[in-house]
């Protein structure tokens, strides 16, 4: 009689110590997100305004947009990996490449190389772009990080933070503050036909070259000496130094990579969106942090899959979820609907969907 | 002179001295042991040797050539590699690419393979679970795949530290049989032990320290008859 009512009495206690009221209210806010999102898309979709075409287009255009997010979220990704703090001036590395292959790219259109040589031009301005970003990436972890690396977190994202405004206004210093046009590129404009789609050549070359490149990094990461060392130090840094690995040239070497692969991302970007821009850093970096965040910091395939579906997610995402409301130019809040992402992954499920499943630390 | 001379160490963490001029040395093909309680200050020592601690003051020689300043990574490149505490292990690498990181700092491709075989030969069951990543192997396996990975390198001393530790008695004789074997092989080996009782039975010498001073050495024969090493650490009243 005495022992029955007490235990389950404490069996609910304990049951509502472990939920606090705060979780609750988060639960129901992301319940009630879901259920907004599925009532728009059905109501969207009932009313029949895009046709399957133009579903398609958005997919694609995501894709690449995607392609491009991967690509700087995989130098986040790579840093935290090594060192655990948020590079938060790899927006600017990313800035850095596009801005400066401008100039390249303007003079080589003046002088009509781009129509001549497309694919030689094309090269050049990849070269220059990767090559200054990654020299970026090296001076700032040189300058800014390595110093501080044995002090608080905190410190050094702060530091981050400094180092991504002091190469905004560096740049802006060095380049001018306007927005720069770049050239036209003919032979990327135009479409190819299939059947009832139109697929734009340009989209076709961000998408493929993103995967291509995406694909020799993973590569290089998972078979070459030097990518088994990467990983070594981003497991354990004493125990990589004591097989004789150089731990700071490791770290040097994530940050060429990440540097490498931002402007690479810089050149698909300024084909797609024909400007560059001293402050062009700010918003694609703090989309592929938060691609990096949904596929899990420090994984290498969750940056991929995280920044592929952060570019379907935004393109798709406003008009399918809002249009069906009577929304007007939902397209306008894709920044919104991308942060307000980065928001729930962090509420939800703050390892991503990659993070951290594999074994934990030993002994 | 001595293959490994550690002369006058001293090393503290910020303010808290924990080395007070340690004096050690090890010769060619012979096992060395460090024995002492928790805390006397025995991985400090080998971590100072290794170059992960820099010591306030005092030499670590190889072959007459002072490592004292050096960083890690080209301690490593000279000869003197340590199978640290508690295995670290890459848990996210294979067994296959662990050993590869373990033959870093060694030149020549042809050379690695025929290193990681004769690993193999000393350990088989690491031929078995190669492809697994370490994180998935047990406890015994992992110190195996530490001191594999050790070995790699082709250390001109090896640095074991507490290779026993949290193993089960029969890994325990497993692993100090291999000990055994590479000392047959003629791999010199300082060896750090809580198993004093283990490490004098496969050492040639050994050095007592306590709260970061070498107290007492002597062969291990004449250690496991010292009636204070008796008393203190293999437990006989």
């Amino acid at each position: 009689m005495t022992g029955r009512p007490a235990t389950s009495l404490a069996a609910i206690r304990r049951w509502s110590a472990r939920i606090n009221v705060a979780d609750l209210l988060m639960w129901i806010v992301g319940g009630a997100i879901l259920i907004f999102i599925v009532a728009g898309s059905i109501a969207t979709l009932r009313l029949g305004i895009y046709s399957f075409r133009q579903w398609v287009d958005f997919i694609v255009f995501g894709l690449a947009q995607g392609g491009v997010y991967a690509l700087i979220a995989l130098g986040y990704t790579m840093v935290y990996g090594t060192l655990r703090m948020i590079n938060f001036a790899h927006g600017e590395v990313f800035m850095s490449g596009a801005y400066t292959a401008y100039f390249l790219a303007f003079t080589l259109a003046q002088n009509g190389w781009i129509e001549r040589y497309p694919v030689i031009s094309l090269a050049m301005i990849f070269a220059v772009s990767m090559g200054t970003s990654a020299l970026v990436a090296v001076l700032v972890e040189r300058i800014a990080y390595r110093p501080l690396r044995n002090a608080p977190r905190l410190v050094a994202l702060i530091t981050a933070i400094g180092a991504s405004f002091f190469l905004q206004y560096a740049f802006r210093g060095l380049y001018g503050s306007g927005f720069k046009a770049y050239p036209r590129m003919s032979f990327l404009e135009g479409s190819w036909s299939l059947g009832d789609f139109r697929i734009l050549h340009l989209q076709v070359v961000v998408i493929v070259a993103a995967a291509l490149m995406m694909a020799v990094l993973y590569l290089f990461i998972q078979k070459t000496k030097t990518g088994k060392a990467i990983r070594a130090v981003s497991e354990d840094k004493a125990a990589a130094a004591l097989m004789g690995i150089s731990v700071d040239r490791m770290i040097v070497i994530t940050f060429v990579i990440g540097g490498l692969a931002a402007g690479f991302a810089g050149v698909l970007f300024a084909l797609m969106f024909k400007q560059v821009h001293f402050f062009m850093g700010f918003i694609p970096g703090i989309k592929a942090f938060t691609a990096a965040v949904l596929g899990g910091i420090g994984n290498i395939p969750g940056a991929m899959i995280g920044g592929a579906f952060l570019g379907i997610f935004e393109s798709l995402g406003p008009i399918l979820f809002l249009d069906g409301f009577g929304i007007k130019a939902p397209y306008q809040l894709k920044d919104a609907i991308a942060f307000a992402m980065l928001v729930l992954v962090l509420i939800f499920r703050p390892t991503g969907v990659l993070g951290e499943r594999l074994v934990q630390k030993k002994a | 002179m001595a293959l490994l001379e550690v002369r006058n160490l001293h090393v503290s963490y910020g303010q808290i001295a924990a080395l007070h001029g340690v004096e050690l040395e090890v010769n060619e093909r012979e096992i060395v042991t460090l024995i002492g309680a928790n805390g006397a200050g025995k991985t400090t020592t080998l971590n100072a040797i290794s170059g992960l601690l820099r010591p306030d003051r005092g030499l670590v020689m190889l072959e007459g050539i002072d490592l004292s300043t050096l960083p890690p990574h080209q301690i490593v490149s000279r000869g003197v590699v340590q199978v640290p505490e508690g295995r670290h292990v890459f848990a996210r690498l294979t067994v296959l690419e662990n050993l590869e990181m373990g033959g870093f700092t060694v030149r020549g491709k042809a050379e690695i393979p025929r290193r990681i075989e004769q690993v193999f030969e000393l350990f088989p069951r690491l031929r078995e679970r190669r492809g697994q990543l370490a994180g998935t192997l047990s406890g015994g396996e992992q110190q195996m795949l530490a001191m594999g990975r050790g070995l790699m390198a082709g250390p001109k001393v090896l640095l074991l530290d507490e290779p026993s530790m949290g193993l089960a008695p029969v890994l325990v004789d497993t692993i100090f049989d291999t000990v055994r074997r590479l000392h047959s092989q003629g791999t010199t080996i300082l060896l750090v032990e809580q198993n004093a009782r283990m490490a004098l039975q496969v050492a040639d010498r050994g050095y007592v320290l306590q709260t970061g001073r070498v107290v007492l050495s002597g062969t291990a024969a004449e250690l496991q008859a010292h009636d204070a090493v008796r008393e203190a650490y293999l437990g006989v009243g």
